[in-house]
């Protein structure tokens, strides 16, 4: 499915967050959206799944989403967001309980995405029971149980160590490789946009405008941390983002 | 350095650890029970506590030895627990119902908040003669007073207890398409629980000393008449007997609170 996001505008009170955004998103691409903290990357995102009005401009859907996903545009958050009271099993079987399918479905979905990342063995486990990175395998197999059609990704590795990081980053390749998602990924960390990104979209500290689209033409899947273009590539977004980094560190945070 | 070949000497760092943790100790609560009931029986049998004052424990324990045979303790007890469970239950049904519609609909909130407020701190037994002139002296003023009693607490457990659930789990509902219902049900309500259940932790307790407050007042049959006529007859020994009732009463309530949470919370481990 293709989105685009339109002149999107938002304030909170007199504060101008987000300044005239227009970006375009293709099936099958994933477009990750760098920017130092406080820009407004976190709530670009909102407005996009329709958690958050914009205060101007419209986010379109170009095409109806595929007849089969239940949850076209779903989220995977920073902080997981599972429920503590209910089992692995139980927080992915949650976004499937309001649906119109069957209770033999139901588990047999549950039971196909957990295969998938891994997670068979650990149905019954509590959250608290589990490392962070298995959390958010968790939060991946609950996004994949509603077939979206657009992935949003709100720093989903941020709250992960850098070993967890780089673990959970090849699964999310060997996912987009297997499965073609389209992706909306915000991030502050550049080296994950270059290793996940087709396009890089970096957003300038506040309010948040779109300063610059970076192109990544080596494939997903042949991109290593010792390839010299990407490096490159990585060493141009941070010259860019350098200035607006500093300058958003000294900002004061209800300022 | 120690390349002489002979051994350096050193002094072991000094232990300053340790301690600030709770260990279950239980024969030594079970110890302190039986240390004091033995100092009481002795005082009593020598004549150093006066029978008038206070009645030796094997005393007391034939009046309860009594109250049990003659078949009076589960008369009385009956009758307290009766009111005491349905206006318990009542009180703390419409309480969480209440309190959700607060911490859920801000009219609701504005318009119930400053009442509960006010309400809340009135000492709920001077309200009994206003609920025998309402109800009548039967059983229904006294259920009355228990609900009315248990649900203010449990509404201001109810709506704090749902304040405070982690609004991403809520935002994370929304994005999944969940319905109004289901996220109420499932994720704010199990958020709540904590709170709830503390909140009934202290309504319970609130509902014994409302109903033996009343029937002290007004009732034929209850733990707190039975403690009344036990009192105007100077029947100490029985008297003792009942307070003991009570306390069993609180322990057990609390022991079945704690066992609830241990099944309800479960995924706090």
């Amino acid at each position: 499915m293709d989105l685009s996001l339109r002149n999107l505008t938002k304030h909170y009170g007199d504060l101008l967050v987000l300044d005239d955004i227009s970006l375009e998103l293709s099936s099958g691409e994933i477009v990750c959206l760098v920017g130092p903290s406080g820009c407004g990357k976190s709530t670009l995102l909102r407005i996009t799944g329709g958690l958050e009005r914009p205060d101007g401009g419209q986010v379109l859907q170009m095409s109806p989403p595929p007849a089969n996903s239940l949850n076209p545009l779903t989220f995977i958050f920073q902080d997981f967001a599972l429920l503590p009271w209910r089992t692995v099993e139980g927080n992915v079987s949650l976004v499937l309980e309001d649906r119109p399918i069957g209770e033999k479905e139901r588990a047999e979905i549950v039971a196909d995405v957990l295969s998938r990342t891994k997670l068979s063995d650990f149905a019954g486990a509590w959250p608290r029971q589990l490392s962070g990175g298995m959390r958010q395998r968790v939060a991946i197999a609950r996004a994949l149980a509603v077939r979206p059609a657009v992935f949003l990704m709100d720093e989903p590795l941020s709250a992960l160590d850098a070993q967890t990081r780089d673990l959970l980053m090849e699964d999310l390749v060997q996912l987009w490789l297997r499965e073609r998602f389209t992706a909306l990924y915000v991030t502050h960390n550049l080296a994950e946009a270059v290793r996940l990104g087709h396009r890089i979209a970096i957003l300038s500290r506040r309010p948040g405008r779109i300063r610059d689209i970076v192109t990544i033409e080596t494939p997903i899947d042949e991109r290593r941390h010792d390839n010299p273009g990407l490096i490159a590539v990585q060493e141009r977004l941070w010259d860019m983002m350098r200035e607006e980094a500093e300058a958003a560190e000294r900002e004061l945070a209800d300022g | 350095m120690a390349d002489n070949g002979t051994e350096r000497q050193g002094t072991p760092v000094p232990f300053r650890g340790g301690g600030y943790r709770y260990r279950p100790m239980r024969l030594i609560g079970a110890a302190t029970f039986a240390i004091l009931l033995a100092i009481w029986e002795v005082g009593s049998r020598t004549g150093f506590i006066s029978s008038l004052v206070l009645p030796a424990p094997s005393e007391v324990a034939s009046a309860f030895g009594y109250l049990w045979t003659s078949g009076q303790l589960w008369e009385h007890l009956s009758a307290s627990l009766g009111r005491l469970v349905s206006g318990w239950v009542l009180g703390t049904v419409l309480g969480v119902a209440v309190g959700f519609a607060i911490a859920l609909f801000a009219p609701v909130r504005a318009s119930l908040s400053p009442l509960v407020a006010a309400i809340f701190p009135v000492p709920k037994i001077a309200l009994l003669p206003l609920f025998i002139i309402w109800f009548g002296i039967g059983e229904a003023s006294k259920v009355g007073l228990i609900l009315f009693g248990t649900f203010f607490p449990t509404v201001i457990a109810t709506y704090g207890g749902v304040d405070n659930v982690d609004r991403g789990l809520v935002r994370m509902g929304q994005s999944f398409g969940l319905t109004r219902l289901s996220i109420a049900r499932k994720i704010l309500l199990p958020g709540a629980m904590p709170a709830i259940l503390s909140g009934m932790r202290i309504t319970a307790a609130i509902a014994i000393i409302l109903i033996v407050a009343a029937e002290l007042i007004a009732a034929q049959r209850g733990i707190g008449a039975y403690i009344q006529m036990a009192g105007s007859l100077f029947a100490i020994d029985q008297l003792v007997a009942g307070v003991l009732i009570l306390s069993a009463l609180g322990l057990t309530v609390s022991a079945m609170i704690t066992l609830l949470e241990r099944w309800l919370l479960r995924w706090r481990g």
